[in-house]
């Protein structure tokens, strides 16, 4: 099967149900996607596919053929990945990591402006058990409105309070 | 820890005669689209099948397009595709609701509303919408198609009319009259699975109104709807729903709180919509 990973085409020989999670971090040996739960609940294995997030862990490779596969590798080459990464750095987005590069992927389709019910929309099926979501938050909103990003961050999200998204 | 896959097998039709080939040959096909009921199933071990045919590149059984006042969606349209189209935002808003509150984006670009009704889960986020739209599921086989109405379409728990060679194609949603309401009651609005749903229609000469998560299918309450419609009173048409959801204790709520909510929901439904 030959599927392009990061711009790159790569070809798999693996059985057309592996993961496409277990076939990125065995057989390409990329391993910035994690497994979290296993069952598309938390969002950590999240890649995109022709641009959409999906989660890796519930995926069969076989669906991954021909297309266009972006991990956190090659997040940066996104439109918005650059931004998000060191957004997250600058804005203490990651603690320990593991959901970092999905979230960072699910943010990466996000359109630059977006406001903070879009960035909660989008963020909605990845799970964090560290910083909590206003780090999060904060850290997209930064790397989407580089120039208000400070008013959330002295809004309500610095308070630890969260606006109901939607 | 990696999915064991080496005991399954995986048969990739490239067209839809060849998939219905394919089943019609082989009883033991287990279809599969956007895999994210399947693959919880292979995570934790529960998984009965073994052998599957993937419907997900099958382009034939995708889009959304109206005929004669009749909206038809393919079996393999996602949620974000719902979500995303204008006819299905004009005709049924219901269902756009509904396709927003299923898991997060990452399941909403490959769950798929076929899906949504061949696994059959009584919690299934679409099936309420679609009994209270009066949908009609349409099945296609070697040999031949027909049409069943989505109220007809499940026999019991995870159990409906589809044989083990046919293929839900389509939904068929004919023009509906009078207000859409839907509402999913859950932990939070993504990724949890419902405790309990309403989906409900409401216009001058019919109510049409469905639960979720209250009995082993797919509720249509007929009787509560009929009292409503005969301009009976909220009272007496909780009473009738009663009768005809059997909510139970598990680990998502319990039998009393989903009774409560269920007849709550009804009454929202009601109000909502005058």
């Amino acid at each position: 099967m030959d599927i392009s990973v990061n711009g790159r085409r790569v070809s798999v020989d693996a059985h057309p149900m592996k993961r496409l999670l277990d076939v990125l971090r065995e057989d390409c040996g990329l391993t910035g996607t994690k497994e979290g739960c296993g069952e598309g609940e938390c969002g950590a294995c999240t890649v995109l596919i022709d641009g959409l997030p999906v989660d890796s862990c519930i995926v069969p490779v076989a669906h991954a053929e021909g297309r266009k596969v972006i991990t956190i590798e090659g997040a940066a080459k996104t439109r918005t990945g650059k931004a998000l990464q060191d957004a997250f750095v600058e804005h203490g987005g990651a603690q320990c990591g593991i959901c970092t590069p999905g979230m960072i992927l699910a943010a990466a389709p996000l359109k630059r402006g977006a406001k903070l019910p879009d960035i909660k929309t989008a963020l909605a099926g990845n799970l964090c058990r560290c910083t909590g979501y206003p780090a999060i938050f904060r850290s997209v909103d930064a790397a989407l409105n580089p120039a208000s990003a400070k008013t959330l961050r002295r809004g309500r999200l610095a308070r630890g309070k969260s606006a109901r998204a939607r | 820890m990696p999915a064991r896959v080496d005991t399954l097998s995986l048969e990739r039709p490239r067209s839809l005669n060849v998939a219905l080939s394919l089943l019609a040959s082989d009883a033991t096909l287990t279809p599969i689209a956007g895999c994210t009921d399947v693959y919880v199933g292979l995570h934790f071990g529960t998984l009965e099948q073994q052998r599957f045919i993937d419907l997900w590149p099958l382009d034939e059984l995708r889009g959304i397009t109206l005929e004669n006042e009749i909206l038809r969606i393919g079996a393999m349209t996602t949620y974000t595709e719902l979500i995303e189209s204008k006819l299905v935002n004009k005709r049924l808003p219901m269902l756009v609701a509904a396709a927003r509150e299923v898991g997060g984006m990452q399941i909403q670009n490959r769950g798929t509303l076929g899906g949504n009704i061949a696994n059959a889960s009584p919690a299934g986020d679409t099936l309420p919408v679609l009994a209270a739209a009066g949908a009609r599921v349409i099945l296609r086989s070697t040999r031949g198609e027909r049409t069943v109405p989505f109220e007809s379409f499940y026999t019991g728990y995870r159990a409906s009319v589809r044989q083990a060679d046919e293929l839900i194609v389509a939904i068929e949603l004919p023009a509906i009259d009078g207000r859409q309401w839907w509402r999913k009651v859950g932990t939070r609005r993504a990724q949890a699975i419902s405790k309990v749903m309403i989906a409900g229609v409401r216009s001058a000469d019919e109510v049409r109104v469905a639960f979720g998560s209250v009995g082993p299918t797919v509720i249509l309450a007929k009787q509560a709807a009929a009292v409503l419609a005969a301009g009976g009173t909220i009272g007496a048409a909780r009473a009738e729903l009663m009768k005809e959801i059997s909510p139970i204790d598990d680990v998502r709520s319990t039998r009393e709180y989903r009774a409560r909510v269920a007849a709550n929901l009804l009454g929202e439904f009601w109000d909502a919509t005058t």
